[in-house]
């Protein structure tokens, strides 16, 4: 075998190694060791190991299929209202055939009447807020999801606005899109995001009189270890994870 | 009377009477009295025609409803935290039991999720997709069933309720013969499904359709043109397409509203895209064209299951990637339904790179990379979709479902205000929502 013939066992390239996602995309939290063992029970050798878990970072033109001319517009659509697109969209993801818009707080209600309204766009379906909470992502840890569905034209995109958990503030989208009330209405009662404009938040699903928002990362489970058989088995919060 | 029944107390909001059946000559007796008109009624949260634990708080001047709302919550059960502390393919056991009226579709859409996150849509055999078809459109028939059967038995036809029930109980044995369960079955997993059909599963089926095209005709017969249903029902929990739109209703309300929207045609999944099928509508906006529409339903249902037989291919019923599949096939034993024994024997006995493989797949689970995905099927109630968050671990870092009964229950203060107090219950029959579902 000649010199010249790189052997694919020793070549130690990024682009060779599996599970690369590389420097872009936001890091969501590091993975230490490989089997959950954190209190130094892992002698597999495998304990030094550090990863960095990422989300699909903001993507550049062209996205693909539709997902152009529904950008398109709406960055006309803003423009039209004095409104620069890059102030208003923080960033654009296309991962997995989905299309996600991030969307800074304070333009979300505008974007979100833009996108129902122009008829080039008309979103005119929207399934609710999902609540996320990333503690990792430091000055955004609240994240609101929503999903759009166009009738009219067959298309389903998401937009995604986030808080930070010590001003948990996002506005409402109730009088744009009213089958938000109940959602808005769940999502503050697990997360804690109070939006702003709803015409009654309040609990929906814990007591009225309930401390906390369940949903958080940082709420415990509250599970009981129970008896199986003579063995003790732990609460389901306080068994090994492997992530 | 010295011993009243429904004695009043007087409260800083007014005089507050706690009625506990056959008392209502009492109740209607002192409010007569009191020169207020106005009452406020709490049904519920334990009220048989309230769908489990719904409750409906409405201010009634005399028979007419003036303010309705609703009060939620009565059913949560934390799924949605719980799933976060297990493996991706236990969650099947947790979501199956959310609307348990439609436990085939919360397996598949949050299975759909799954896959589209792992990026293996496109690897699930052909046999697992056209079975997970068979048993959505089986449980379309068993949902509608017991919408039409309890909303008959609401308005007093208990003959509708035990036709129902009748036919929704084959439904049940042809679920047990498949999964082994009548309900909560968890049968369809990430990649694919637990197992595949059982001998003599077909044959059922077949069985099954037979006698329901001749079951079928019997609710026209019964409710369709009869005049009584049909002055309980016609104009009666009214929403429009604009309604239904800004309340996000979708399923048979929307339908009934005359817009044909069904994912089924618009945004196919599981290949949905190959059946021959309608999408029934009615412009009539009340509780009786959504129960025609959930008539036609049910017929066009029974086309799709006679399709899906024929459909049937042998084949795999479980993604070829070993990394994901689940090791085993499950196998009935004395003690239940379990892990093949077979199996058991070639892992225990004769490859210890297998038993490595099965243990770590059961107790760890399989990695899914980071990311969000949205997937949505059209269940007998309407879009029902679901969220999956992952941080690239083995277990979810959340699941959102958007449970239709949940989203369309809001749309009961529309229905109903302005209406009769009789009417409400017909009119929160007609949304058919499920509190397993709405609360979670």
């Amino acid at each position: 075998m000649s010199d010249e013939t790189p052997n694919p066992e020793k070549d130690l390239s990024a682009q060779n190694l599996p599970g690369q996602r590389g420097e872009h995309g936001e890091e969501v939290r590091v993975q230490r060791g490989m089997f959950g063992a954190n209190n130094g029970g892992d002698t597999s050798g495998y304990g030094g190991l550090v990863r960095s878990i990422r989300l699909p970072g903001p993507a550049t033109r062209p996205y693909g299929g539709w997902f152009d001319e529904v950008a398109d517009e709406l960055e006309g659509a803003l423009e039209e209202q004095g409104l620069l697109p890059e102030n208003a969209i923080e960033k654009t993801v296309v991962d997995r055939g989905e299309l996600t818009f991030h969307i800074e707080r304070e333009h979300l209600v505008r974007v979100a009447r833009t996108l129902r309204d122009d008829p080039a766009l008309r979103f005119e379906l929207c399934t609710g807020v999902s609540g996320v909470h990333y503690p990792g992502d430091k000055g955004r840890e609240l994240h609101a999801v929503y999903h759009l569905r166009s009738l009219t034209h067959g298309r389903l995109i998401r937009l995604e606005t986030s808080a930070p958990d010590t001003d948990p503030h996002l506005p409402s989208l109730v009088a744009v899109y009213p089958t938000n009330d109940w959602h808005e209405r769940e999502t503050y009662d697990f997360f804690g995001i109070v939006f702003d404009g709803h015409p009654a938040l309040t609990r929906i699903m814990m007591p009225d009189d309930w401390q906390g928002h369940p949903q958080r990362k940082d709420y415990p489970l509250g599970g009981i270890a129970i008896e199986y058989k003579g063995a003790q088995i732990p609460a389901p919060d306080q068994r090994r994870s492997y992530s | 009377m010295s011993t009243s029944h429904a004695s009043p107390r007087e409260t800083t909001e007014g005089t507050v009477y706690t009625v506990t059946g056959g008392d209502w000559e009492e109740v209607v007796q002192s409010a007569a009295k009191a020169d207020d008109e106005r009452i406020i009624v709490n049904m519920g949260p334990q009220h048989p025609s309230t769908h489990g634990v719904l409750r409906l708080i409405l201010e009634i001047d005399g028979e007419t409803v003036t303010e309705a709302r609703c009060g939620i919550g009565y059913l949560h059960t934390g799924i949605e935290k719980n799933l976060e502390y297990r493996t991706w393919t236990q969650g099947t056991t947790f979501v199956t039991r959310m609307d348990y009226l439609t436990s085939f579709y919360n397996e598949t859409a949050y299975c759909l999720g799954v896959e589209k996150l792992l990026g293996i849509t496109d690897q699930i055999p052909d046999r697992a997709s056209v079975i997970r078809v068979l048993l959505m459109e089986l449980n379309r028939l068993s949902s509608h069933l017991v919408c039409i059967a309890t909303g008959g038995m609401e308005l007093g036809a208990t003959t509708i309720m035990i036709y129902g029930f009748r036919d929704r109980e084959m439904i049940l044995d042809l679920y047990e013969l498949i999964t082994g369960l009548r309900m909560n079955h968890a049968f369809i997993r990430p990649g694919g499904l637990a197992q595949d059909l059982p001998p003599g599963a077909v044959d059922a089926v077949r069985e099954f359709v037979k006698t329901m095209k001749k079951n079928l005709p019997e609710y026209d017969k019964l409710a369709t043109g009869n005049p009584i249903f049909k002055a309980r029902m016609q104009d009666v929990g009214y929403l429009d397409l604009t309604g239904c739109m800004a309340l996000g209703a979708t399923g048979p309300i929307l339908r009934s509203a005359g817009l044909p929207h069904d994912l089924r045609k618009t945004d196919p999944y599981c290949g949905y895209e190959d059946y021959d099928f309608e999408v029934p509508t009615a412009d009539t906006c009340d509780s009786y064209g959504r129960f025609l529409v959930r008539l036609e339903e049910m017929r066009q249902s029974l086309r799709i299951v006679e399709q899906c037989l024929d459909r049937l291919e042998p084949g795999d019923v479980m993604v070829g990637d070993k990394k994901i599949a689940w090791p085993a096939q499950l196998a009935l034993g004395v003690d239940g339904l379990g892990n093949s024994m077979d199996h058991i024997a070639k892992i225990m006995g004769t490859s210890m790179e297998a038993l490595i493989h099965h243990f770590k797949l059961v107790t760890e689970g399989f990695r899914v990379p980071a990311g969000q995905a949205y997937a949505a099927v059209e269940s007998p109630k309407g879009e029902l979709g679901v969220h999956v968050v992952s941080d690239g671990g083995t277990r979810p870092f959340r699941v959102h479902f958007r449970d239709p009964s949940f989203t369309n229950l809001q749309a009961m203060a529309a229905m109903c205000e302005g209406g009769q107090v009789a009417d409400v219950i017909v009119a929160v029959a007609s949304i058919d929502p499920v509190m397993g579902g709405v609360d979670r």
